[in-house]
């Protein structure tokens, strides 16, 4: 019972917190790591960490990953908890993708269109072989091949919009309506896809690899083709009351997976391809790609397809996609529970002592 | 505290939650969705409680927080550490001080009296989820005061085991109306709930979800006419300052399957042995 001792709960939560610094640090001989470092190493883990926990600051981030020994879903849970500290003094104007300035646009629906394809800085076709000159000391850089970052100059046109060009797929469904806004608003269901949309943005990427995994084996199909993937910087823009028209206050990078799915029509809707759509903080194609599989998949009540899978069940997704919550929730099983514990096992042995006694089937509720 | 409001939450959002106790309070029983915020401690640690507890704490509040009805366990300390810091608030283990207390799994043995608030931290705010996992159906019914599958639920437990098998949040009527969960309260802390004097605030952060019992609700355990609600308690005395009618915790004292009992209260049993019996003492 240390962890409820009668006296000293204080001094063991201190003990632990001190304990768990050093901990944190690890061998005093080898050299700490800066948050700058993991800024610029680790920045895959400082996208994730941006994305749940729903806040564009790669320094923060990257200070919540130090402070978190590098567990991201810990890191995401200090930023979110940061974030709702702060306030919120505007909403910025819609961003612009097809203006993005782009480091890697892929099309796997056409061998070739406009704007071409470009790989950008992708791990897709590395060979997964330990590099083991990473262990060596002060490596230099390699230098960069001649043409490397491309920025590309005129705006590549998104794939999406080319198909909507020949009416082959559902126009846009966006209403130029004001978004609902997840983090101002208690989640309530039916939830509208702007909804749907923050809470896949947030949410746990193992989850959405999972439930988007899960529809291409069957649970909830949706014939899905990775009509565009593109990651770049996109500018953000606010429109000051004061000023009365927009500014640009800076930019972020941004994963964008228009997913395009094969649709033979339904009762209500003509056969036609349907969209999947993600869009996340960073480079993080895994989490675009999953965002989109799952986003078509929760409208199948919207296209009349039948609901049988979880990847469908709207409800299902968003109550539990979201890892803060479910780490929390999961976890506090540690805390102490002995009171109800208590009272589980005075039922239990009334419960056996009736059993046990003669006549068993006439027990009385007041046994006790 | 530096850098951050009093009691943590900025105002606007003690406002918004503020209305939404309001709303909860007006209806009894009935869960008001609200935006919560994440806090700085986990989901699950009591953040809904904690959320309320900020929103109606003042300067001149004495708090107290209680986790399986002790003071000095480990999210009890913590959370009244935390209060301490943002609020500058005082803090105190007695129920008879206090004129606000945050709570998890118990209700003080000492009788609430009018003008104290309790805030209970609430991990499933849905009394049927186990039956209807879709909370919008689950709104449904409580709309319709749809009530009979958890009647059956019980029942069923009757026919299989002699008795409810519920031994904790054991549903409850409020209001005549509204079908609530009481928290993980074992059902012996159940009967508090009628007809308190106090104002009683329940908070899940995780669900997002208020609900309250003004003072004087009428609280009803769900329970059958030949199948009367039983407030259960291990049949023993408290090894420590002898009460017989306080909820006990069970320890285990050695590994040959000894054991005392104790007042899960600790304020309760700390007050009873030092000779200064509190009220409604047993």
């Amino acid at each position: 019972m240390a962890y409820v001792a009668v006296k000293g709960g204080e001094r063991a939560i201190d003990a632990a917190h001190a304990w768990r610094a050093a901990a944190r640090r690890g061998d005093p001989a080898i050299p700490a790591l800066t948050a700058a470092q993991i800024a610029e190493q680790f920045g895959r883990a400082v996208d994730r960490v941006m994305a749940e926990g729903s806040l564009y600051d790669r320094e923060l981030a990257a200070l919540a990953i130090l402070q978190a020994e590098g567990d991201l879903i810990e890191a995401a849970f200090l930023l979110r908890a940061y974030r709702s500290t702060l306030p919120r003094f505007a909403y910025a104007e819609p961003v612009d993708t097809g203006e993005m300035l782009l480091w890697r646009r892929i099309s796997a629906t056409f061998k070739d269109l406009p704007g071409g394809q470009l790989l950008g800085p992708t791990t897709d076709y590395t060979h997964r072989l330990l590099d083991f000159s990473l262990l060596a000391p002060d490596r230099r850089p390699q230098p960069l091949p001649a043409a490397a970052p491309a920025a590309t100059s005129p705006p590549v046109p998104r794939v999406a919009d080319l198909l909507a060009a020949e009416a082959l797929i559902e126009p846009d469904p966006a209403t130029g309506a004001s978004p609902a806004d997840l983090t101002a608003t208690p989640l309530a269901f039916p939830a509208s896809r702007d909804l749907r949309q923050q809470a896949l943005a947030r949410g746990d990427e193992g989850f959405l690899l999972a439930l988007g995994y899960s529809t291409q084996r069957g649970y909830g199909h949706t014939h899905p083709f990775v009509g565009e993937l593109r990651t770049g910087e996109v500018a953000v823009s606010i429109i000051p009351p004061e000023l009365g028209f927009a500014i640009e206050i800076g930019s972020v990078t941004l994963t964008e997976c228009q997913m395009v799915n094969q649709f033979a029509g339904s009762k209500t809707e003509p056969p036609q391809f349907t969209r999947g759509y993600g869009l996340c903080f960073g480079r993080a194609d895994r989490r675009a790609i999953a965002m989109a599989l799952v986003d078509r998949s929760m409208r199948a009540a919207e296209l009349g397809e039948e609901i049988k899978a979880p990847a469908q069940d709207v409800e299902f997704v968003l109550s539990h996609a979201d890892n803060i919550e479910a780490t929390g929730f999961v976890e506090h099983l540690k805390l102490p529970h002995h009171v109800d514990f208590q009272s589980e096992l005075e039922t239990l042995r009334r419960m056996r002592a009736a059993a046990a006694a003669p006549g068993h089937a006439e027990t009385r509720e007041d046994a006790a | 505290m530096i850098g951050y409001n009093f009691a943590y939450l900025d105002e606007h959002t003690k406002r918004m939650i503020r209305r939404a106790i309001l709303k909860a309070v007006a209806i009894p029983g009935h869960q008001v969705p609200f935006a919560g915020r994440e806090m700085p401690l986990p989901y699950g640690w009591g953040t809904g409680g904690i959320q309320v507890t900020a929103s109606v704490i003042g300067q001149d509040d004495v708090l107290k927080v209680i986790d399986q009805g002790a003071d000095d366990t480990t999210n009890a300390v913590s959370i009244r550490r935390f209060f301490a810091l943002t609020a500058g608030v005082r803090t105190t283990t007695s129920t008879e001080a206090a004129s606000l207390i945050q709570t998890r799994h118990r209700i003080p043995e000492t009788p609430l009296r009018a003008g104290q608030i309790i805030v209970f931290q609430v991990p499933m705010p849905e009394p049927l989820y186990r039956i209807e996992p879709s909370r919008a159906a689950a709104r449904r019914r409580h709309a319709l005061a749809d009530y009979g599958a958890m009647h059956v639920k019980l029942y069923e437990d009757i026919t299989r085991f002699g008795r409810v098998a519920v031994a904790y949040d054991h549903p409850v009527m409020v209001n005549h109306r509204y079908l609530m969960s009481p928290s993980p309260i074992p059902a012996f802390d159940n009967p508090k709930l009628h007809l308190s004097p106090a104002l009683q605030l329940f908070g899940a952060g995780r669900e997002k979800r208020i609900y309250a019992l003004p003072p004087f609700t009428d609280v009803r355990s769900l329970d059958f006419e030949d199948h009367p609600f039983h407030p259960g308690r291990a049949p023993h005395a408290c090894a420590l300052c002898g009460a017989t009618a306080s909820y006990l915790d069970e320890i285990l004292v050695d590994d040959r399957g000894s054991r005392r009992f104790v007042c899960s209260d600790t304020d309760y049993c700390e007050t009873r042995r030092s000779g200064l019996l509190p009220s409604g003492a047993g």
